[in-house]
């Protein structure tokens, strides 16, 4: 019963919000494209089937595009539209599994610091100096250098890389809420510690997680693109956006459409995730939005 | 008092002023008037949310440009409509003739200046013909009238205490001699002993300076204090205007103001408990078809929830509600 | 406050020494060794033993690790480089020049852009003046920085030929670089900008000047900016500090032979001392910029400035 009724004004408080994300254009135009995107994601071997990608097909080689080849074909002749297609589950992968990978690890460790202080805190948050302190992308590079370079690598690495930024809110998060009176009332009320951080904490923190996690992803899938690009992610023949811009930079003279296309949907991609991101920011707090 | 043709140093008339969203429209004040003489105090009394705060701002056009609106009334500050001011005389009406104390000293100071800079700033504007010296002496001078030590004035406004900090705004307000300073609640922020100190420092400025003043306040203890006339404000509408004599001493009432002073404790009558006045103000989104406090009238008629009250007029005391108007008679 | 930034400097130190060991580390577990790198593959292994004896690679972990780190502090010197067998400071003489010119050169560029736009942006809310910046913005953030850098090789030096596309040379090489740069940061800057100005504009203070009579000029350009840059500083500073190791994709996309490049050669060939020495230097550089722009929050913000003092 009780239970009922608090998932009720869930679903009433989630409507809400949603009412308010419908109102904002621009979100909705985002969430739209973002959809299909997804659609693309999940229906990617019904439009083009993954052999596809690999064929290699000399004749063909560097035909712009047409009819046969909407996106023309590569240096080996590969349907670039195939590529394109296939390798979006591969950055949207990336984005999401980075994204929510560090928030977690960073998460749990920020919140446990904000709450626990002390010691602890001073510790994981001096470490968490260190890493930061090696500025943007070096100690990814550094990380798939030495793992080798393939897409579980990248991801660690571009984890460890985010976890210092997430650790930071959370924590700050977490301090700001420790200091406000529900939380002294439910600690003098004798709630243990993590029922306190999972009933009190986190769904307070939630739209600040969220809001940050969300606009976060289309950065991920960015720098994911340009480790590629230089050499350092998923590597051939696997189709990823940015290897196909690596491999157009030879052929550009020529097959301009080689390096238009990855980028457009690299630009795509990551626009439509920032337009929901900025329409879900309004929406879960009001008050930001002038 | 009142000459026939006078022409009153401020004169608000059916001032109605909404803000506007995307999501909704608040009404926030509905249809006000009232009149203010050079030297007088007028005390605006209401509970948060009344359209106090909305009032004052509109008096020097300072409602947010894009989502408050004035949609009708007009305002007239010695014979010159506020609405028709070009920019520059808006800016020397601004902090000349009227200035504004602000209800939140922690946040009304800019933090990166210092309490010098913030008050010459407006000596500097409204003096052009001051040179530097003399307006460091000016703001020696205004500072020395709040009570505060000469050598202080290039802190910065964290170095003050809240009290403090109020007096500063204070001193920014009296910097250019305005005819009229308006309060904005001064002492909701502050302690109970301070607010004394504040309140009592405000009047001797008062009463040495002779500027007329509008005291924004919901604590009918610093109305008594200071006010010659009081404006009982509710849900954008003034429900009961009178001399401080007619608020305090009159025998006929508006259930709101009786409800007021019910919500007040009463040392020399003993009561068994305090009576606030159930219920809350109507939503400003959404007010009432009749009177706006019909819902919480422990008085309403039938006729209340359907019609606005006329006014009844008893000298200068003025009172909206259905008691008295005579209609009730005709309802009843 | 000098002892503040004292404090703050000696931090630097240990901090500097993790990353060593961390980088230094990782490094030694990276599989390969510099000979085989360096060597054709049907060089015999003796050779190859030969060489990554005479490069000191041969030795344990921890004695490669102290020998470093001695030559370091002791010394200022970051050693010998595996791949040019010449010391590593050479290398910098001629490479952090230009890191530091890119980054200085596109970041200065990108905050001329921003800036202003974010305020304008921010006092014209909902006009066009807003609208259009901002879409822009939001845009621009969204393009990945290799691929701009591609589009203006393609259209400025290939198309319309107006600036070479690699290398050094004369000033219209760094033309391109630059705005591949500048143009990416400019958008975030002035979404920064534009928010932090919004919020600003609103405060009570910013009222207060309004109701003293100020003209919105002065209040905009006086009383709001100040209090809205403070963040955009913040942001300036980290991305300046994080531009000169970042510039890695950039230096790589127009053949800048910066630290960029060095850095990713140097990993590529399992060049262990010239990685970590790139490391040093990049945390140094961006954590004395953190320094500085911490000292000029508190030369504008009175409050931050009685902090440190404390």
């Amino acid at each position: 019963m009780k239970k009922n009724r608090r998932q009720s004004r869930a679903i009433v408080r989630l409507k809400e919000i949603w009412r308010r994300f419908c109102k904002n254009r621009i979100a909705l135009a985002g969430f739209i494209v973002f959809m299909c995107i997804m659609m693309v994601v999940v229906f990617a071997d019904v439009i083009v089937p993954y052999e596809m990608t690999e064929k290699p097909s000399p004749p063909d080689r560097l035909t712009p595009p047409c009819a046969e080849h909407p996106f023309g074909t590569d240096e080996f002749g590969r349907s670039v539209f195939a590529r394109i297609i296939h390798a979006a589950p591969n950055s949207l992968f990336i984005g999401f599994t980075v994204s929510f990978g560090s928030l977690l690890v960073g998460g749990t460790l920020g919140i446990a610091c904000g709450y626990f202080g002390g010691r602890f805190d001073n510790l994981i948050m001096r470490f968490l100096d260190m890493i930061s302190a090696l500025p943007g992308s070096l100690l990814a590079i550094v990380m798939v250098a030495v793992l080798g370079p393939n897409m579980r690598n990248l991801i660690i690495a571009l984890i460890v890389g985010h976890i210092a930024g997430f650790a930071r809110m959370c924590r700050s998060v977490a301090l700001s809420i420790s200091e406000q009176e529900y939380i002294k009332a439910a600690k003098a009320g004798g709630s243990s510690d993590l029922r306190i951080i999972f009933r009190h904490a986190v769904p307070n923190a939630a739209s600040t997680l969220i809001i940050n996690t969300t606009m976060s992803i289309s950065g991920v899938i960015l720098s994911a693109c340009s480790l590629s690009f230089i050499g350092l992610g998923v590597q051939p023949p696997k189709p990823e956006w940015g290897a196909m811009l690596n491999d157009a930079r030879q052929y550009f003279n020529g097959s301009p459409y080689l390096m238009v296309i990855p980028g457009l949907a690299i630009l795509i991609t990551s626009i439509s995730i920032n337009m929901m991101g900025d329409g879900l920011r309004d929406a879960l707090d009001p008050k930001l939005k002038s | 008092m009142s000459e026939v043709n006078h022409t009153p140093f401020l004169e608000v008339k059916d001032l109605r002023i909404i803000y506007k969203t995307d999501l909704e429209t608040v009404y926030a004040v509905n249809g006000i008037s009232f009149k203010l003489e050079k030297g007088q105090t007028l005390g605006l009394v209401g509970e948060t949310g009344a359209g106090k705060t909305t009032t004052a701002l509109s008096l020097l056009r300072l409602l947010p440009e894009r989502t408050g609106k004035v949609v009708d009334g007009t305002i007239t500050i010695e014979g010159q409509d506020l609405a028709t001011m070009d920019d520059e005389a808006l800016r020397q009406m601004r902090g000349g003739q009227i200035a504004m104390i602000f209800q939140d000293p922690m946040t009304s100071l800019n933090p990166v200046m210092t309490v010098a800079d913030q008050i010459g700033e407006s000596i500097m504007i409204h003096n052009p013909e001051f040179n530097k010296e003399q307006i460091l002496a000016r703001v020696k001078e205004v500072l020395n009238l709040v009570g505060i030590a000469e050598n202080r004035a290039s802190d910065y406004p964290h170095q003050f205490s809240g009290g403090m900090k109020q007096r500063v705004v204070i001193a920014m307000a009296l910097a250019c001699n305005p005819h009229l300073i308006i309060a904005d609640e001064p002492t909701t922020a502050l302690d109970v002993t301070i607010q004394a100190q504040v309140i009592s420092m405000m009047r001797n400025l008062r009463d040495t300076l002779g500027t007329a003043m509008i005291m924004i306040t919901h604590d009918l203890g610093i109305v008594a204090q200071t006010c010659d006339n009081v404006a009982i404000m509710y849900a954008g509408e003034l429900i009961e205007v009178g001399t401080a004599e007619d608020i305090f001493c009159a025998e006929k009432h508006h259930p709101y103001t009786v409800g007021l002073f019910g919500s007040i404790p009463n040392l020399n009558v003993k009561v068994d408990r305090l009576s606030p006045i159930p219920g809350l103000m109507p939503d400003p989104t959404n007010l009432p078809e009749g009177c706006p406090f019909a819902p919480r009238c422990n008085k309403c008629m039938p006729i209340c929830e359907k019609q606005k009250p006329g006014v009844y007029q008893d000298g200068e005391h003025q009172i909206r509600c259905h008691l008295f108007t005579g209609a009730a008679k005709g309802g009843q | 406050m000098i002892r503040y930034v004292v404090k703050r400097f000696l931090m630097l130190i240990p901090l500097v020494l993790c990353i060593t060991f961390v980088v230094y580390g990782l490094m030694s577990l990276a599989p390969g060794d510099p000979a085989s790198i360096m060597l054709p593959s049907n060089a015999p292994q003796e050779q190859k033993d030969a060489l990554n004896h005479k490069l000191g690679y041969d030795r344990p972990f921890l004695v490669k690790y102290a020998d470093f780190v001695y030559n370091l502090v002791f010394k200022g010197d970051f050693g010998i480089s595996y791949r040019t067998q010449q010391p590593i400071i050479n290398e910098f003489k001629t490479r952090l020049p230009i890191s530091i010119t890119l980054a200085f050169t596109s970041l200065t560029l990108a905050a001329c852009i921003g800036i202003p736009l974010g305020v304008l942006s921010a006092v014209k809310q909902y006009s066009l003046l807003d609208t259009i910046p901002s879409v822009m913005a939001l845009t621009l953030s969204a393009v990945p920085s290799f691929w701009f850098g591609m589009m203006l090789i393609y259209f400025l030096a290939y198309k319309l030929g107006l600036f070479p596309s690699y290398g050094m040379g004369g000033i219209e090489h760094w033309v391109l670089p630059t705005l591949t740069i500048a143009v990416v940061y400019a958008a975030e800057i002035l979404r920064y900008t534009r928010s932090s100005m919004l919020e600003t504009i609103r405060a009570d203070y910013v009222r207060t000047a309004r109701a003293k009579g100020v003209a919105e000029r002065t209040v905009i350009w006086k009383h709001a900016m100040k209090n809205g840059l403070l963040p955009v500083i913040t942001l300036l500073g980290s991305s300046f500090g994080a531009q000169i190791g970042g510039a890695i994709v950039t230096e790589n996309l127009y053949n800048l032979p910066g630290l960029g490049t060095l850095t990713l050669v140097s990993i590529n060939m399992r060049d262990t001392p010239t990685v970590v020495a790139t490391s040093v230097i990049f945390a140094t550089l961006y954590n004395i910029i953190l320094i500085l722009v911490d000292l000029m929050y508190a030369f504008i913000d009175p409050r931050i400035k009685a902090k440190y003092s404390r």
